[in-house]
């Protein structure tokens, strides 16, 4: 069906290169994309898809090379001009006005003027059409990320885009948003629109592509159907080298109880934070203790108040090693070798405007003596610096790179290599792989389970639930600032998982 | 639609290069301003810029007199830089030095009959506390009450200003003054050492260059420095640091304050010799365009307290021989100003004219 020219080259990348000051981001990329079909784009943090992309969206321009779009040169300089050329692109990061309605947002988001009932028929026919129901008068705040997502679509479909990029879609979606958003995908490919899916999860390419390109250090790899690729090929071509296989080891684990939370409850009074409701578990020696739930249910406040930046709670205790911290504050916490990595890199785990050795100061730990009353121990702490970047494999030019130049999966590499390299005995950690591509994403998990094998507890805030199978012993779910009983990871039922993610204690 | 107005596009990446170039690119375009305004009131702008910039400076007099305006001006800004750097806007330094001159000169007028070489130091110390008190009102109520600083600051200036005119005109009034509002004079010790026979430059420089010196340790090899930066930057990391951030704000403001109150200090026991009403041509104002020209740096800042110093100077000379009233130096200071902030607004932003076919 698809076999003229026309529909096999409905978007032609023409030996694309662009070149930024201290790399090459795209060198020399040259694909196809046919009409009608889901096109991944696969590959690892920093292998150049963004850039790619931003050049097809008009954000950026290419140094060299061109792009074929619809048969025609695609000359275009800004998303607007992307837009009325028929290219929409849904980001990874939404952006919407949070205290407005869906309604004003999508009007808002409306490069022509158009009648308001024009718009009304407009989104009942797309709402219907494409499996995306909406309801237009609830605040943006008041919506799941998969609601927010469905606006971000029916914001660009309005527009009747024949070309849509959808930029890693389903990392912030519940499993049967994954699915309701397939379906969308589903009715999509099927009109003759075409969709470019950017990702670095395997599943998807397999289950829901046609074909797939594989970047890789700002070079295609691979461009080719996905009917004879398995999710181990595609992972070989993405990383270049073959991953080991992890498993759950629970004979290291002391039972000693040496992090306690004890029926903590936090009030905020505050639409955009979620209550803490009598939050209590245990973390034993050399366990890794996972926190999982939809987001929004707890997550960042819990975290807050376990790291020490939120010291006003209602009721309950936090006792680590026999003593009750829950008044210390975060650099108190870390004098008894508490580490933390918060989920945001840019702007609270790390400074942006500051360079990677300058990052190194934020967290000290007793053992570091990077000043020496109150003066900087320059050597010590750029040893550190340089250590972590070795340790972790950071890739930088060096340690005196801004942390706003790397990549979101080198600067997590660098953050979590900054506090485990203290060896902790408590290690709190958000999302330690959200956003970030495979390979950095296989080297952090390792180092998680390496750091518990040598004694220390590990809590572990997760919304994505492979990755607490994979690392962690015991799992809980937190739902509408409510935490579950924990469960035995290799015993884990997933659909049990899901249930409690969804608010169903049996 | 008209779309004869630009659309202010962020640039991706901003020239570091082009950043530090931006204080240059904004004296160079005052200059030529100047030149068009002075051209305008019929002066030839050669003549002019001569008359303002150059002729002031060209003898040991008038490069002492730079200095004696630019040390004031260079130890304010770089107090105000550690307020600046934790994005905390002190705009109150004038009140600051006010209280400086308050607490340090009345030292000085208490032993106006005794010397010693304790008397001095004891007024420096003084000036210090009085500037770093002034400076920790507003720390206060920012921390204690969320207040805005920048209002705050600014109101006490008219404060300290109304207290010292209380001062030289009520109980601290010269008994032999002829009710003139001022003070008796500081006795000899009192007073800072003059660095010349027959220059006004005095030891107030070294103390201010020590200052700076001990600002840049600070700010570049300290725990405290990093900690101003970090806050700066980004308050919820500096949360998740740890940083006692009410610590930093009084920190910040009391140290700024202190080094108004020393400038303030080292005028009226330095060119002044006592107090009265005018005793600083808003210095404390003029040192926040001084640190914002030096780029918060050390080192920029004293090349920017010489340039805006030079803006007073000028003033002066051309009301002298041009006959256009002093506060043409405002005028530059002013441009000085705003061709900083709007490159500064270039080098991180564009404007782009959308083109409709």
């Amino acid at each position: 069906m698809l076999n003229n020219k026309y529909n096999n080259h409905f978007v032609e990348f023409k030996n694309i290169t662009k070149k930024f000051p201290r790399v090459i981001a795209n060198n020399n990329i040259s694909f196809n994309i046919k009409k009608g079909s889901v096109h991944a784009l696969l590959g690892e943090n920093g292998a150049g898809k963004s850039t790619l992309v931003k050049v097809l969206y008009g954000l950026l321009s290419a140094d060299i090379g061109y792009i074929n779009f619809n048969n025609e040169v695609l000359k275009i300089n800004s998303p607007s001009q992307a837009r009325k050329k028929g290219i929409g692109m849904v980001f990874q990061h939404f952006s919407l006005f949070e205290s407005l309605t869906v309604r004003d947002n999508l009007i808002l988001g409306i490069d022509d003027q158009i009648s308001y009932s024009n718009l009304q028929n407009k989104l009942q026919d797309i709402s219907s059409k494409y499996n995306l129901p909406l309801d237009l008068d609830a605040p943006i705040t008041s919506l799941s990320a998969g609601e927010k997502q469905r606006v971000e679509i029916v914001r660009i479909l309005l527009q009747d885009p024949q070309l849509l990029i959808m930029d890693e879609p389903t990392s912030v979606l519940t499993p049967k948003e994954v699915e309701n958003l397939f379906l969308t995908l589903n009715y999509l490919v099927k009109e003759g629109r075409t969709i470019l899916y950017i990702t670095h999860k395997l599943e998807e390419v397999i289950k829901i592509c046609n074909d797939v390109t594989i970047m890789r250090n700002g070079k295609v790899i691979d461009s080719c159907t996905t009917k004879d690729q398995t999710a181990k090929s595609l992972a070989t071509k993405m990383l270049g080298q073959k991953l080991e296989d992890l498993k759950t080891d629970y004979s290291h684990i002391k039972n000693i109880e040496n992090f306690i939370v004890n029926n903590i409850s936090c009030s905020f009074n505050d639409p955009f934070l979620t209550d803490l409701k009598n939050i209590s578990f245990q973390v034993r020696e050399g366990e890794i203790y996972g926190i999982a739930g939809v987001a929004g249910n707890g997550q960042s406040e819990l975290m807050d108040i376990l790291t020490g930046e939120n010291t006003l709670i209602d009721e309950g205790e936090i006792i680590f090693n026999k003593k009750n911290i829950k008044l210390f504050n975060p650099q108190q916490r870390r004098n008894l070798s508490i580490a933390f990595v918060p989920e945001n890199r840019l702007g609270h785990s790390a400074v942006p405007e500051l360079s990677l050795t300058e990052n190194i100061l934020l967290s000290q730990f007793p053992n570091n003596q990077f000043s020496i009353n109150g003066i900087l121990n320059e050597k010590a702490i750029d040893k550190y610096a340089n250590k972590v970047i070795k340790n972790f494999n950071v890739v930088t030019p060096g340690s005196d790179a801004l942390a706003s130049s790397l990549s979101g999966g080198n600067l997590q590499k660098f953050v979590i290599g900054r506090e485990i390299s203290s060896i902790p005995k408590l290690l709190i950690i958000s999302h330690p792989t959200w956003g970030i591509d495979a390979g950095a994403e296989h080297s952090i998990r390792e180092a998680l389970i390496k750091l518990s094998k040598n004694g220390t507890s590990i809590i572990v805030i997760s919304q994505d639930l492979d990755e607490l199978i994979e690392i962690t012993h015991r799992i809980s779910v937190i739902f509408e600032g409510k935490l579950s009983e924990p469960l035995q990871t290799d015993k884990v039922d997933i659909s049990r998982l899901g249930l409690l993610m969804g608010g169903k204690n049996d | 639609m008209i779309n004869f107005l630009p659309s202010v596009v962020s640039r991706s990446q901003s020239s570091k290069l082009m950043s530090l170039f931006v204080p240059i690119i904004a004296v160079i375009l005052t200059l030529m301003t100047g030149s068009i305004i002075f051209s305008l009131m019929g002066f030839n702008p050669i003549f002019a810029l001569h008359t303002f910039f150059i002729s002031p400076i060209s003898s040991a007099y008038g490069i002492s007199e730079l200095l004696v305006k630019a040390t004031p001006l260079a130890l304010i800004a770089i107090g105000l830089a550690f307020c600046f750097k934790n994005n905390l806007y002190n705009i109150g330094a004038e009140g600051q030095l006010t209280m400086g001159a308050i607490f340090g000169g009345g030292v000085g007028i208490f032993f106006h009959d005794t010397n010693g070489f304790w008397l001095l130091p004891l007024m420096i110390i003084a000036g210090a506390i009085g500037g770093a008190l002034w400076g920790l009102i507003p720390a206060l109520l920012k921390t204690k009450f969320n207040t805005n600083e920048i209002l705050t600051s600014l109101m006490l200036v008219y404060v300290a200003l109304l207290i010292l005119d209380y001062l030289v005109v009520g109980p601290w009034k010269d008994p032999q003054g002829y009710s003139f509002p001022k003070t008796r004079s500081f006795s000899d010790s009192g007073r800072m050492p003059l660095l010349f026979s027959g220059l006004r430059i005095h030891f107030g420089l070294f103390i201010t260059l020590f200052l700076i010196f001990f600002s840049w340790f600070i700010f570049t090899k300290t725990i405290f420095g990093f900690q101003l930066k970090v806050s700066g930057f980004s308050p919820s990391a500096a949360r998740y640091a740890g940083f006692n951030q009410n610590r930093l704000v009084y920190l910040a403001f009391a140290i700024c304050g202190s080094f108004a109150g020393i400038a303030g200090l080292a005028e009226v026991s330095g060119p002044i010799g006592l107090l009265y009403r005018d005793i600083s041509p808003n210095y404390g104002f003029t040192a926040i365009i001084v640190a914002f020209l030096g780029r918060l740096h050390p080192i920029g800042i004293i090349f920017a307290s010489l340039v805006i110093a030079l803006t007073y100077l000028g003033a002066e000379d051309a009301q002298l021989f041009m006959q256009i009233p002093a506060a043409v130096g405002f005028v530059f200071q002013g441009l000085v100003l705003f061709y900083l902030l709007g490159a500064d607004f270039l080098v991180n932003y564009k404007l782009e004219f959308r083109k409709n076919k």
